[in-house]
């Protein structure tokens, strides 16, 4: 029995990780320092909910995939030109700030506020997806605040691997302590499920896919809605980069066998 | 005034787990300092008196469960309808939690169902003028912020291996049962089961006290101008089973076994550390063959003693970022490192 589903991937922009990155005082809180100058991507763990959801829609006949994403409107669109090109999906833009140092709970609720408001959406065939962290605020919340409100009780956090059986029910491996999956059995959508890393390579860049996707891209950047997090009740102490550096020794010319030993006395110390 | 309750799950054999004793650590420090403020514990489990008895000495003035075997497994719907009963029952202000994969699934959920706030990877609490304070870190390990927050109940996920635990002693408590109804909409998932590697195979040891980190230069053209891939899985795989070491791994490298090259099979992205990996505790750490600059360098950002064998003496991963650097081949080395640990024993 094969189920059409409708996904719903949750997912961002980051600044790109091998930046260098720096807090700043604004008016508003902390940020980054030139944060609108700083290259983006898609988080990676939101990118590998959307590669899983592509997958599972190209297994699942007539299932369809949306990308709602919740960043500043010119940010979404350049990190869109690239994203765009890897798999079909539909966005569903939201016009606001992708900071890392946003609320969960505000960023939540618009997020669930903007699937709620896709027209046609079926909770029976609901499968939310998401990155289980971001690389921003990487507080492994927002999913989970996105689920009660659309009334998802069944979730599941840090997902490796989704099967759907030929009963329609869903297999889950999901990581646990100790480098170890816990595996469990959901009845069927509706479900949520923060992905990990899973188990897909990054698709290769589609121009065609690219081109169609484009055609919804753009429409719905130009009506992206203005969302505002106030951080209503959260206060910054402070923000800084850990000063920590080390006195590192460098250690040249010294035969493996007496590195080794070093080592090893270290090891056993 | 404060009602903190640490909330906290017990291990299939009816026992806390240490990261659930370093959140009642961190629940004591906040009660020790706010005056007027209460300490209370809400446990959930098949079974949870054996886990009150072992805090009985604490200085919790209550307690309360939830028992039953659906309780048993790691499960979002019952796992929120029982810590949502527990909260309503304690009428708690502030909740403090292990981060645990099983309460990290849960917690923000259950904050939203009770109109509070939750923040996870929580690294440190205080009290100033009477204000909880928290600190955790933001964009994957790469800066600290310490945060504070007016709406109630407000949620703390601790981060395990940050803190203390605490060594309360044993006694009897007395817990106040809480019931919770479940629905036949809570039992849609079962937990039919967990799949790790073998014992011996297992890599990934979270309580070592060494991680040994592998970067992608494991895989490349050494000095004789070959790539040497089974005398590479066979040095570190003999170095972790004579160190007991846990095992870390770039991102690149793992990425080279996930694109379908026959390159260390035995390493998943389970193993990778760093900005889309783990960022795991040990007390030492030891990283071979491994480049690149500050962002990759966050998977040992809570590693105690850093040590770092490479052939590039100017390595962004260890300058400045590692105790010592070893500048030398690290298949000589740990080669070497394998035959002193195995004639002296394992450490």
């Amino acid at each position: 029995m094969s189920t059409a589903y409708q996904i719903v991937v949750c997912g961002s922009i980051v600044p790109d990780p091998l930046q260098t990155l720096e807090p700043v005082a604004s008016p508003t809180g902390p940020a980054l320092k030139n944060e609108m100058m700083l290259p983006a991507v898609l988080d990676p763990w939101a990118g590998h909910a959307l590669y899983e959801a592509a997958n599972l829609a190209k297994n699942q006949p007539g299932s369809k995939v949306w990308l709602v994403s919740l960043g500043p409107k010119a940010k979404l669109q350049q990190v869109m030109m690239t994203v765009a090109q890897k798999v079909p999906f539909e966005l569903v833009a939201l016009d606001g700030s992708a900071s890392g140092f946003t609320d969960a709970t505000e960023t939540a609720a618009a997020l669930a506020d903007a699937i709620a408001a896709i027209p046609g959406l079926d909770k029976s065939k609901l499968l939310v997806f998401g990155g289980w962290e971001s690389a921003s605020r990487g507080a492994g919340a927002t999913l989970q605040i996105v689920g009660e409100r659309l009334g998802i009780v069944d979730q599941f956090q840090g997902v490796d691997q989704l099967t759907v059986n030929a009963d329609g029910s869903l297999e889950i491996l999901e990581r646990i302590e100790g480098g170890k999956h816990q595996v469990s059995k959901c009845a069927g959508a509706p479900a949520l499920l923060g992905w990990a890393t899973g188990n897909l390579p990054e698709p290769k860049n589609n121009p065609q896919v690219g081109m169609v996707n484009m055609r919804t891209v753009m429409p719905a950047l130009q009506k992206a809605k203005p969302t505002k997090l106030a951080g209503e009740g959260l206060s910054f102490a402070s923000v800084a980069l850990p000063k920590q550096l080390r006195e590192t020794q460098i250690v040249k010319d010294k035969s493996p066998d007496g590195i080794a030993k070093e080592i090893v006395e270290w090891i056993k110390k | 005034m404060e009602t903190i309750l640490v909330l906290a799950h017990t291990e299939n054999d009816g026992s806390l787990a240490k990261s659930a004793r370093e959140a009642l650590h961190a629940a004591a420090t906040l009660h020790k300092s706010l005056a007027d403020s209460k300490l209370l514990v809400g446990l959930i489990g098949e079974n949870i008196q054996a886990a009150a008895n072992s805090i009985a000495a604490s200085p919790v003035t209550k307690y309360f469960g939830v028992t039953g075997a659906e309780f048993c497994q790691s499960r979002y719907a019952t796992d929120a309808a029982a810590a949502e009963a527990v909260f309503k029952a304690a009428q708690a202000t502030v909740v403090v939690a292990p981060a645990t994969s099983r309460w990290a699934r849960v917690l923000p959920g259950v904050a939203q169902r009770l109109g509070g706030r939750a923040d996870t990877h929580v690294t440190g609490v205080a009290v100033a003028d009477g204000k909880i304070s928290v600190s955790r870190w933001y964009y994957r390990q790469r800066m600290e912020g310490v945060l504070t927050r007016t709406p109630r109940p407000w949620i703390l996920g601790i981060d395990p291996g940050s803190q203390t635990a605490c060594d309360c002693g044993a006694g009897t408590a007395t817990v106040e049962m809480v019931p919770v109804n479940l629905t036949d909409a809570n039992k849609r998932t079962t937990v039919v089961g967990i799949r790790e590697p073998k014992a011996d195979a297992q890599t990934i040891r979270p309580d070592a006290q060494l991680l040994f980190v592998t970067g992608a230069g494991w895989t490349k053209k050494q000095a004789d101008g070959q790539t040497h891939l089974p005398e590479a899985e066979k040095l570190i795989l003999g170095f972790l089973k004579a160190s007991r070491a846990s095992l870390g791994s770039s991102k690149s490298l793992v990425d080279l076994g996930g694109e379908g090259q026959a390159v260390l099979p035995f390493l998943s992205h389970l193993n990778q550390v760093g900005q889309t990996g783990a960022t795991p505790r040990h007390a030492k750490g030891l990283s071979t063959c491994c480049h690149g600059e500050e962002p990759h360098t966050v998977g040992w950002r809570f590693i105690g003693e850093r040590r770092a064998i490479s052939l590039d003496p100017n390595c962004g991963w260890a300058r400045g970022k590692a105790d010592v650097l070893y500048v030398a081949d690290a298949f000589a080395v740990i080669a070497k490192v394998n035959e002193l640990l195995a004639a002296g024993g394992t450490p």
